[in-house]
């Protein structure tokens, strides 16, 4: 085992990771611990933009993108996070532009901005140009320039370490993490004063996913079995238009540069459904339309799939603002853009949910909202809650950019105000315990034998469209599963570059996160953006305009309501 | 339809792997699957042993650089139907490798750290962003495409001898900035690629273009770069 001893640990290296580490870097001692080479985290899969009222191409105002903000988020939003959203967005995004990030320009120099979904001008009168760009590989060029500014301010990296255990005090304060050296297999103790959570969603726990193999929900899993409430974890958005049996991602751009849904009518069935935006209604709802589409025998060949026309767009839009994603229609399912329609169909994309979360990341431990000293979480692992039940496209960047920043620097302050606690006694031994009981073991199940009936169970029953009845079963499920990977069994029992034990830990951090999503659906008998149940069909402002925290605890699991804080957009029904 | 994958293994821990080795397996996959799929089928179902590293699974991250039937390619942006019954997969050549199909990055990521990928600008504007016009910013756009895959480094014949050489990628990477209207560090970086270790050591194969997933024309950046440097002007 090695022992290190720093002021702040951040756990993962995608754009709240990397923006948290800028403002720590030179200022204090500290570690960024990735599973990954920083670079090939999640984020720079992102495509579309990064939204911000800069106001550069029409008149915009960042009260505008903060009531969307609410709106899209079905007013389950936190209203003082989502001003600090929409307002530090303008100075984030010019910071990302002198940190040296090649966004698109307009004629005269500046940032160029287009549509995206649920983005509006002057409180909904139709779509706003909002999200600034860099063609459609906006998160490649978030990710590589807070990555070179990470290797210019000499930031401690530890590539290729997998996180297998957070630590605490008796008292509860957090005190470092475990990790895993993935090369050699040894054990590393990061021993701190501040621990920043930042590694990210889940979406693995759906078959049909735009996440990549690496959303595991690594960091939220392991404090949840600790105590530690995961919060709105019953909202999981999936996006509109993946590619059909892939799930990779075809961002809302194109529909933002003009694209169209179509059935096996060629109707442009958005429009009906609605009337001001039409195909950029937000995600939630158009899954929602497009599920609708297939079920009363208007997908394409009766499929399970819908077409998104890209056909009338000019070769340039095609080939200068959407290139990325007109290779992956080319390349995965043979289809020219330019000349024929791409098959799509919803796929599991982003955790609204995650570890709650005050509005500088340090992590709440109940329904007051008292923070867990040292413990911070920022980026899709975070919940605080700025996307509601609902995120629209583009403000995930902001809230990486936003809330990574503005939580290292509640760390700089923290860790100069507090010393260094004490580690508990053997503080590698719970993890050590862990991975030996699974390397030990001679035989058993398969891990992928249980990934995929999760996978399976969590797309059938707990995706787009739900119910109570669905929920229950794939609760059972779930418990059953859990069961199973008591007797989880491996083939290699080596040291060096063990993927396999690491993907089996990965699937015991995903069988937590599924069922803390299942509770949390369970308990909330409504419909709210992208929980929909058919047995509820109403959203219940009376009963649910409360976020749900769902507790491990030795009982067993609880729920429990969170107040939804409101300031200056009252609920309201949500149309389009 | 029915492969066969012919993959070189190694494996410090395990004695039959010591020394490397190619072992075959069968496995039944769609036309349109990536190799990817492939090697997982392998992986989750046969043989839990087999090391490669994965992530995105759609060309983005650059994690899974291999060499397939000779080529470097990215084992998720390659389907099956282009690679026949019969495929050979190795792992990257000029690195040393730690596991099967995992080669050590560190010397990769040095050369990258070494031509100061970073902004070296110290002048941000008090309000609004730097100004830069879309032919400006078009100068440098094929560069910026860079994932770190390291596919067009292990390609040329250069780096597999020549252990000083900063390879392709870092090269492409030092351009993005070179040729960034907003940059001040060209004269910095272009010291550095003037040295033993910089762009003289390129013989202009090509390798390194035909193996850039994401189509970077990697070759003429780096010959842009010699013209800055022979005649001392950026353009």
């Amino acid at each position: 085992m090695a022992y290190h001893r720093f002021d702040a640990v951040i756990v993962g290296a995608g754009g709240a990771g990397l923006m948290a580490a800028i403002q720590l870097a030179g200022k204090a001692n500290i570690a960024v611990v990735s599973k990954l080479y920083p670079p090939r985290s999640h984020t720079g899969a992102a495509q579309g933009g990064i939204s911000a009222a800069l106001g550069n191409v029409e008149e915009d105002h960042w009260e505008w993108h903060m009531f969307d903000t609410v709106k899209g988020g079905d007013y389950l939003v936190d209203q003082d996070a989502a001003e600090i959203l929409a307002r530090e967005a303008i100075d984030a995004v010019l910071e990302l532009e002198h940190m040296g990030l090649p966004f698109n320009r307009t004629p005269d120099g500046k940032i160029d901005q287009r549509r995206f979904g649920g983005h509006t001008r002057n409180y909904g009168e139709g779509p706003v140009r909002r999200a600034c760009y860099a063609a459609d590989r906006t998160g490649h060029m978030i990710i590589q320039t807070l990555y070179q500014q990470g290797i210019k301010h000499h930031v401690n990296f530890f590539d290729e370490h997998f996180l297998v255990d957070v630590l605490f005090t008796e008292d509860g304060i957090c005190c470092g993490v475990v990790t895993r050296e993935i090369k050699t297999g040894e054990l590393h103790v990061l021993h701190a004063k501040a621990v920043l959570i930042a590694t990210g969603g889940f979406g693995r726990v759906f078959k049909i996913t735009s996440n990549a193999l690496a959303g595991t929900g690594d960091g939220i899993a392991i404090p949840y079995r600790l105590g530690v409430p995961l919060m709105d974890m019953e909202f999981y958005q999936f996006h509109p238009t993946g590619l059909y049996k892939l799930g990779i991602l075809l961002s809302e751009a194109a529909r933002g540069e003009g694209g169209i849904l179509r059935n096996s009518e060629g109707e442009a069935f958005c429009a009906r459904y609605a009337p001001t935006l039409k195909d950029l209604a937000p995600r939630d709802m158009v899954s929602r339309f497009i599920y609708q589409e297939i079920k009363e025998g208007r997908g394409i060949d009766g499929k399970d799939y819908v077409h998104l026309d890209l056909t009338h767009l000019p070769e340039e839009v095609i080939d200068q603002k959407l290139p990325d994603i007109t290779d992956f229609a080319r390349t995965y399912l043979g289809v020219e853009p330019k000349k024929e329609p791409v098959p799509i169909q919803p796929t599991a994309h982003y955790a609204m949910g995650g570890l709650p979360t005050d509005v500088d990341g340090r992590v709440i431990r109940d329904e007051q909202a008292t923070p867990i000293p040292g413990f911070y979480s920022a980026g899709e692992s975070a919940c605080v809650s700025v996307h509601g039940a609902n995120r629209l496209g583009t403000n995930s960047l902001v809230d990486l950019v936003v809330f990574g920043r503005r939580a290292g620097r509640h760390m700089l302050k923290y860790i100069q105000e507090n010393s260094l606690p004490p580690l508990p006694r053997e503080p590698e031994l719970r993890a050590r315990a862990e991975i030996d009981a699974i390397l030990s073991r001679k035989s058993g199940i398969r891990p992928v034998e249980i990934r995929t009936a999760m996978q399976e169970v969590m797309m059938d029953k707990v995706s787009v469209v739900r119910d109570g009845r669905g929920l229950a079963e794939a609760q059972e499920k779930i418990q059953g599963l859990k069961r199973d990977y008591a007797s989880v069994a491996i083939d290699d029992r080596g040291q060096t570059f063990n993927t396999d034990l690491l993907e089996a830990l990965e699937l015991g951090y995903m069988l937590d996160c599924a069922e803390a999503i299942i509770v949390g659906a369970i308990a909330r008998e409504e419909s709210r953006g992208a929980h929909y149940r058919t047995d509820f069909e109403q959203r219940d402002d009376k009963n649910w305009l409360a976020h749900t925290l769902v507790y491990r605890t030795s009982g067993g699991i609880q729920v429990r309501k969170k107040p939804v804080t409101i300031t200056k957009f009252e609920p309201k029904e949500r149309k389009y | 339809m029915q492969v066969t994958l012919r993959i070189k293994r190694f494996n410090p821990d395990v004695p039959e792997f010591q020394k490397p080795t190619y072992r075959e397996y069968q496995v039944e996959v769609e036309p349109n699957d990536r190799l990817l799929d492939a090697l997982n089928k392998v992986k989750w179902h046969h043989d839990g042993t087999l090391t490669y590293r994965r992530s995105c699974a759609h060309g983005i991250c650059g994690s899974d650089a291999m060499r397939v039937n000779g080529r470097n390619r990215l084992a998720c942006k390659v389907l099956m139907s282009e690679l026949g019954t019969k495929v050979t997969v190795e792992p990257l050549i000029g690195f040393p490798v730690i596991k099967d199909l995992i080669v050590d990055m560190e010397p990769f990521f040095e050369g990258y750290k070494s031509v100061k990928p970073y902004l070296i600008a110290d002048d941000a504007p008090s309000a609004g962003e730097r100004l830069q016009s879309p032919e400006e910013r078009a100068r440098y756009d094929d560069t910026t495409k860079c994932i770190l895959c390291a596919s067009c480094t292990s390609s040329c014949p250069i780096t597999w001898t020549n252990k000083e050489f900063v390879g392709p990628a870092a090269i492409v990477n030092a351009h993005r900035f070179i040729f960034d209207s907003r940059d001040q560090g060209a004269a910095e970086r272009l010291r550095i690629l003037n040295q033993r270790s910089g762009v003289w050591r390129c013989r202009t194969v090509f390798n390194c273009t035909d193996a850039c997933p994401r189509g970077i024309e990697v070759t003429k950046a780096i010959e842009e770069v010699k013209r800055a440097l022979l005649f001392d002007e950026v353009q």
